[in-house]
């Protein structure tokens, strides 16, 4: 059943915090950072103004904030928590503590650039920092969608099958604080979709249980294989609950997200809030009669490999918008999946990846049109892998 | 002991059932013995004081017995034995 559309304008934080307070949402616990600050503050507010059952922990750090969370989801409670840059960095170990406990935990990230130099605006700097760190990573790419990830992180983390937690990363200032008409789903259609969280096991004083156990190497892998087999289960827990959602809702999110594939021979390939500008220039340059597409990757962990091997399967040129770095790697981390994606795919497209939009660079459509540029002046080449910086004054 | 596989282990290293460190038998890391004299033994129980298991057992008698399940054998009643009756060997 559709809901009745109604559009409310918001930023992002704003629409991230709604969805929080919608969700079920047990207990939050977060510590105010530069962009991600306004969900916090949000979230205080709404709590503040009473009628809820959300219990809001103030503390003094990330590391506390993150680590107040895997208490209270241990203990059976839904937890969400949110960040950014040095915020994500000083979390780091307990990221891991989080995705090894195997609690369902939801943390919105504010993708910011990290230090040094200091900076406080977007790339995707932050969460590549930690993509290793045993969490469900997806990128949305606008207010929108940062609302509806919410409850649907709680849904696919929480899940038997699943059981890691779920980062939704949105680029910090185009995603965080535009405004933009926000559809909000009734209460009723959100308590049906995702429901007071009941864990199956928890802190019990009448069942106790020992969280947070020493192994020796004798057992130490057997536990790491089993989070990568929760690894592996995301994907079909991942399509079924997006599946419900669009059922539900009416907005159907995919793991990759195509936009004139058809025929295209030189693929952009992103994260996040620049794709929709690849797509404008992408459609201008298809009236020009160029073969251009673009691909959005949604679900950065796990990567949708075989997926993606799929889609580009006809492309000649690959170009990847990489707004993070990996010093002294041959090409970034999307580019280092795309290439990892590719390896067994019989069709070897030529890979440019391309360092651009660091630090919170503008990426307006004449630096997305360089991109494809750059692809189709590449077509005629050979097959091979490039990686290079766009707009970086020499 | 054949030990379980990761599918038959708890998610996220959880020790669902409560006291069951008891089964966990920390003899298995020793590689030296403590053997007793009985015949030395004043029975002053010096060792069950220091023995940090506590892996050391009184007996009737004065003579004191060791709990070899638990034993790391860390040599520490030996040494402070004031009349020298227990002495390390090197597990075979």
């Amino acid at each position: 059943m559709l809901q009745k559309v109604q559009l409310i304008p918001m930023s992002g934080s704003e629409a991230v915090a709604k969805s929080v307070m919608q969700s079920n949402v047990d207990f939050v616990s977060a510590y105010p950072i530069t962009p991600q600050t306004i969900i916090v503050e949000r979230i205080s507010d709404l709590v503040g103004e009473g009628g809820t059952k959300t219990c809001f922990v103030n503390v003094e750090s990330e590391h506390s904030a993150i680590s107040a969370c895997v208490g209270a989801s241990l203990a059976g409670a839904r937890s969400f928590t949110a960040t950014s840059s040095q915020g994500l960095a000083l979390m780091h170990e307990v990221l891991y503590l989080t995705s090894g406990l195997r609690v369902p935990l939801v943390m919105a990230v504010a993708n910011r650039a990290l230090s040094a130099p200091i900076s406080i605006h977007g790339d995707h700097s932050d969460m590549m920092g930690s993509r290793d760190s045993g969490w469900i990573q997806y990128y949305v790419e606008n207010a929108q969608e940062a609302y509806d990830w919410v409850m649907q992180a709680f849904r696919i983390a929480e899940d038997d099958r699943v059981m890691l937690p779920f980062t939704v990363n949105m680029d910090g200032y185009v995603i965080t604080h535009s405004v933009e008409p926000i559809s909000l789903i009734d209460q009723a259609a959100v308590d049906k979709f995702v429901p007071p969280r009941i864990a199956k096991t928890r802190l019990d004083a009448n069942n106790p249980m020992t969280f947070g156990t020493l192994t020796l190497p004798d057992y130490y892998t057997e536990f790491k294989r089993q989070q990568e087999e929760a690894m592996r289960n995301t994907p079909a827990v991942f399509d079924e609950v997006t599946s419900e959602f669009s059922k539900l809702i009416g907005r159907e999110y995919k793991q990759l997200v195509p936009f004139e594939l058809d025929g295209a021979k030189v693929i952009v390939v992103s994260l996040g809030s620049a794709s929709g500008t690849i797509r404008y220039v992408a459609r201008g340059l298809r009236k020009k009669g160029l073969p251009v597409g673009a691909l959005r990757v949604g679900l950065f962990r796990p990567f949708p490999t075989k997926q993606f091997a799929k889609l580009v399967e006809n492309a000649d040129v690959i170009v990847v918008l990489e707004r993070a770095m990996s010093l002294g790697s041959r090409v970034g981390p999307l580019g280092s999946e795309i290439v990892n994606s590719l390896y067994d795919s019989p069709s070897r497209p030529r890979i440019l990846d391309f360092i651009a939009g660091l630090g919170g660079r503008d990426l307006a459509p004449e630096t997305i049109e360089k991109l494809f540029r750059n692809g189709v002046d590449a077509a005629s080449k050979p097959s091979g892998l490039e990686m290079d910086f766009l707009g970086v004054r020499e | 002991m054949k030990k379980p596989g990761w599918r038959e282990l708890p998610i996220g290293a959880t020790i669902t059932q409560p006291g069951s460190a008891k089964q966990f038998q920390t003899g298995d890391w020793r590689t030296k013995r403590p053997v007793l004299n009985e015949s030395k033994c004043t029975g002053c129980l010096f060792c069950w004081i220091w023995c940090p298991e506590p892996a050391i057992k009184r007996g009737t008698g004065k003579a004191v017995s060791f709990d070899l399940h638990y034993c790391k054998g860390c040599g520490i009643c030996a040494v402070e034995c004031p009349v020298h009756a227990i002495t390390m060997q090197e597990e075979k």
